[in-house]
């Protein structure tokens, strides 16, 4: 009974902000879009937070994320950044087209999209559904919604990045969207809306950034959709660098229709509790779909990743490879699940997830799960936890390798498989570094 | 039609054959169940009073609990209070040669493929048959007496040795530790009891089979096994189970205790009725069964075989306390036309340098539905432990699925922890190998899947691997017309 009260009076703390986030909106109450973002608080209400019980959060406890009180981004002062400012955030080395996002909302002064040829849109979700209204059905699917934070984002949705890549057209230059998050002193709720639509034979790369501005507690509520059409190329890295006091959500939605191939790239640093989660769902026959995960804790991190990818047609192909590096108190989870419908036959689907352990401390939870209703199919996964090869130590110790060195250089090694397959040669290094300074140990 | 989908047909057309009814009269309680039907039991077995107020202890928890909805199975919803749960022979002989027992019961037996005399005489088998619920007749007891080994019925176990059964019994699935556990401590009726003294190497293979054999009675045994310092016992229990319309339920709950230096090994070859072509009948397989290596170097190790039963639901499972204490388990799930199973293991590393094995083979064929559901769990203090787990799936046919869901946790960081799973079919490149070699179709598939299951079958006793061997083979012939 006195659960029941906690969470009632929980949703009535987030009833509270809705309300005042409506108030703020001007008039737009009225709108279409307003009226999927009622929808979705519904929804959220309904549902509710998500607890241990819930098998897709058994391990990811959100008691602590309970106690703070957030206040919608929408409603506190924005914070004011000079070009300079964001220069320490970038991805540097390469041409690319740049947006910023400051709280979740999009600053043009910040930004520098550069030239764009005919029907590209590279911008602000708010900019193009005024352009477009249409596409706002594409926006929520609100009703199958059934993840509650997921459908608190979408009833907090005020604005994302967007990009439009029409037919038989191919971006050259990455779009890197860089988003700087948190304030001085309020701890702030901020939830881009991101969506990415990439028509026939069209090709993309995307490189989105999440990175805290102020050492203070805030919450990441974000949901990035991708809808990659027959044949489209879509590449989409995320650098998940947030304080480690934040609170980061991200649900990602991917949507493959024939012969296209989407790879993800999600490299989890920051965030005192991190949840990114994946769904990929193959729509036609012939489609590639890669994720590729990297994972690093130290201190109380808690990091957890969830994967899903449905094959429900045949001839597909899927590969997951996830690996993490946990250091002190850390926690990992990693939950990938790949389903092969009934008539998804002749799938291909590889899934491996590896950790390292760097501390007595530190502690991981693996479920990779396999569901399989076809029978012509080749589908397999693999978990590995273990310590630094004590073996391989041994030898390059033999070699007068110093211990620090030594290990660096296993750490190089491991997490290398999945930095090497990053395909903007650039970022490698800059990836690299961050590894690096993030453990805490010798960079090579 | 393709040689895979004539596999699958045929395959779904084999018959039971186990199934018949044996006509002996038998003493039987009305369905349903309280207390009164808890306290019969009890008092039907001459229990002392310690028993009755622990089986009311379970019950009184039981009927708190709530059915556990979490496994990758469905089925109707059970009616408990339409069970009876208890069902004894009405002779009940206490007889000292194989003589004196019930022909009929004999001529069972022998149909079920356990020739007690046989086994006796040729594989020196000890049998304890467990027939609807009432230990019949304990072979080989003089000679196991001898070396002080314990091996009886429960019941007699708490008349006999009660403070054995006192000490152990519930150590390691307390009464109420999960739904059905909770309900076969309320009620079960007998099963069997295992005690190997200090030192002892058990000198031939214990044995029980378990059959349910009246209507709609529900089958509760328990099984207690303790093995006491450096001494060693090999274990098999099999299972069959005439054809019957109506589902019965088969609720166990398996216990070992494996103290300092010693070693259990537990083989299972179940092969209850699954049910027929449409899925009508068939058994509800859920057991809870539990290993607890208590001293330091102690082994257990599971072997289970598993074709038959409507819905099988069950994991044994390996809690490693003692220091390198080592779990194994090995297992071949085969499932066919409606039949579910939802079965795996638990290992659960507690003492420094423990390791576990785990190797799942699962086939499913027709409309059925097979998953592996495993836990590996390496606590804080478990240093240097090692887990390497296994699971593979094949496929035959399109309608049935495959799935996996291991759970791994890990709050140590020397350990080492390696999972895999693939899913695959038969191959038609290996079947066409075999063709031109001139091996039909049928042996082909079938050579393959024995090779495919040969990790674990090398791993059961001997007879029983030729048993299991049969087993699969059965339900794999006339796959080819």
């Amino acid at each position: 009974m006195n659960k029941d009260k906690a969470e009632k009076s929980m949703i009535n703390k987030w009833a509270e902000n809705f309300r005042k986030f409506e108030a703020g909106l001007n008039g737009e109450s009225k709108s279409e879009f307003h009226k999927s973002r009622q929808n979705a608080f519904k929804i959220f209400s309904k549902l509710g937070f998500p607890s241990i019980k819930n098998e897709e959060w058994k391990y990811t406890n959100l008691a602590k994320f309970h106690k703070h009180e957030f206040v919608h981004a929408s409603e506190i002062e924005e914070v004011k950044y000079k070009k300079e400012d964001i220069e320490k955030y970038l991805f540097k080395g390469f041409d690319h087209h740049l947006l910023v996002f400051v709280n979740g909302k999009y600053s043009e002064k910040l930004s520098c999209v550069g030239e764009t040829e005919n029907n590209v849109f590279i911008g602000s979700l708010c900019d193009l559904l005024k352009e477009k209204p249409e596409l706002l059905d594409n926006v929520y699917k609100g009703e199958n919604n059934t993840s509650a934070i997921t459908a608190l984002n979408n009833a907090f949705t005020q604005d994302g990045a967007a990009i439009i890549v029409p037919d038989n057209k191919v971006i050259e230059k990455p779009v890197q969207v860089l988003y700087l998050n948190g304030t001085q002193n309020e701890k702030v709720h901020i939830t881009p809306y991101n969506l990415i639509i990439a028509g026939k034979n069209s090709g993309v790369k995307i490189l989105t950034s999440y990175n805290s501005t102020f050492e203070n507690v805030y919450f990441t509520n974000a949901v990035t959709n991708i809808n990659a059409d027959e044949n489209a190329h879509v590449d989409y890295y995320k650098i998940q660098n947030e304080n480690e006091n934040a609170f980061h959500v991200h649900q990602v939605n991917i949507e493959q229709q024939k012969s296209s191939n989407v790879s993800s790239y999600s490299l989890s640093f920051g965030s005192q509790l991190a949840r990114n989660e994946i769904i990929a769902t193959l729509n036609d026959e012939d489609i590639d779909c890669n994720l590729f995960g990297l994972y690093l804790g130290k201190d109380n991190q808690h990091i957890d990743n969830h994967t899903m990818i449905d094959h429900a047609n045949p001839n597909c192909r899927s590969n997951e490879l996830y690996k993490g590096i946990l250091d002190d108190n850390a926690h990992g989870v990693f939950s990938g699940k790949v389903l092969v419908r009934q008539d998804a036959q002749k799938t291909d689907a590889y899934q491996s997830n590896k950790t390292i352990l760097l501390s007595d401390t530190a502690s991981i939870d693996t479920k990779p799960q396999l569901e399989i209703f076809a029978d012509d199919v080749k589908c397999s996964h693999g978990a590995t936890i273990g310590h630094l090869d004590e073996e391989a130590m041994f030898y390059l110790k033999t070699r007068g390798i110093p211990t620090e060195l030594a290990n660096s250089m296993l750490i190089r090694g491991f997490v290398d498989d999945v930095v090497q397959t990053i395909k903007i040669e650039e970022l490698k290094d800059q990836i690299n570094h961050i590894i690096f300074d993030h453990l805490h140990k010798i960079e090579i | 039609m393709s040689d895979d989908m004539k596999v699958v047909n045929d395959l779904t057309e084999s018959d039971y054959k186990w199934g018949f009814v044996t006509d002996i009269e038998s003493e039987k309680l009305p369905k349903g169940l309280n207390e009164d039907t808890v306290r019969f039991i009890s008092k039907k077995k001459n229990e002392p009073e310690w028993m009755t107020e622990w089986r009311l202890k379970a019950f009184r928890k039981w009927q708190e609990m709530e059915e556990p909805k979490w496994p990758n199975v469905k089925y109707p919803k059970i009616d408990f209070q339409d069970i009876s749960y208890y069902s004894a022979p009405k002779q009940k002989p206490k007889l000292d040669s194989l003589d004196e027992v019930d022909p009929e019961l004999l001529a069972t037996f022998e149909k079920l493929g356990i020739p007690l005399e046989e086994q006796k005489k040729l594989s020196g088998v000890a049998v304890d048959a467990v027939f609807d619920s009432v230990s019949v007749k304990t072979t080989f007891h003089d000679e196991l007496e001898k070396k002080g080994i314990i091996f009886c019925s429960i019941s007699d176990a708490l008349k006999t040795h009660p403070e054995l059964v006192k000490k152990y019994l519930g150590s390691v699935v307390p009464q109420t530790d999960n739904f059905y556990a909770a309900l076969n401590a309320a009620v079960f009726s007998d099963g069997s009891f295992v005690y190997i003294p200090k030192g002892v190497r058990c000198p031939m293979e214990l044995s029980t089979y378990f059959r349910i054999n009246d209507m709609e009675t529900g089958q509760f045994e328990r099984t207690l096994i303790v093995a006491d310092e450096g001494s060693y016992v090999s274990y098999l229990e099999g299972c069959t189970a005439p054809q019957r319309d109506k589902n019965q339920l088969h609720a166990a709950v398996v216990e070992l205790v494996i103290m300092k230096d010693a070693e259990i090994k537990y083989s299972t070859v179940q092969n209850w009725y699954p049910g027929d072509k449409e899925g009508k009948g068939g058994i509800y397989n859920f057991v809870t069964k539990r290993a607890i290596c208590k001293g330091d170097n102690s082994k257990v190790s599971w072997t289970q075989v598993e074709t038959g039963s409507a819905i099988t639901w069950k994991y044994p499972a390996c809690i490693l306390k003692g220091d390198n204490s080592i779990g194994e388990f090995f297992s071949v799930a085969l499932t066919n036309n409606y039949q579910q199973a939802d079965t795996g293991t638990k290992m659960i590393h507690l003492g420094k340098n423990t390791k576990s094995t785990i190797i799942s083979k699962g086939i499913s064929a027709g409309k059925s539905q097979n998953s592996y559901r495993g836990l590996v769990k390496i606590g804080k203090n478990a240093e240097n432990s090692r887990n390497f787990s296994q699971c593979d799936s094949m496929l035959m046919g399109d309608k049935c699925g495959a799935h996996t869901f291991p759970y791994i946790e890990i709050d140590n960081k020397s350990a080492t922890v390696e999972h895999e799973a693939t899913t695959s079919k038969v191959g038609e490149d290996q079947i066409f190998y075999l063709n031109q070699r001139g091996i039909s179709t049928e042996d082909a598939v079938n050579m393959i899947v024995m090779g495919y299951c040969k990790e674990v079958f090398k791993n059961l006793p001997m007879e029983f691997a030729v048993e299991a061997q049969k087993l699969l083979a059965i339900s794999l012939e006339n796959s080819v017309g």
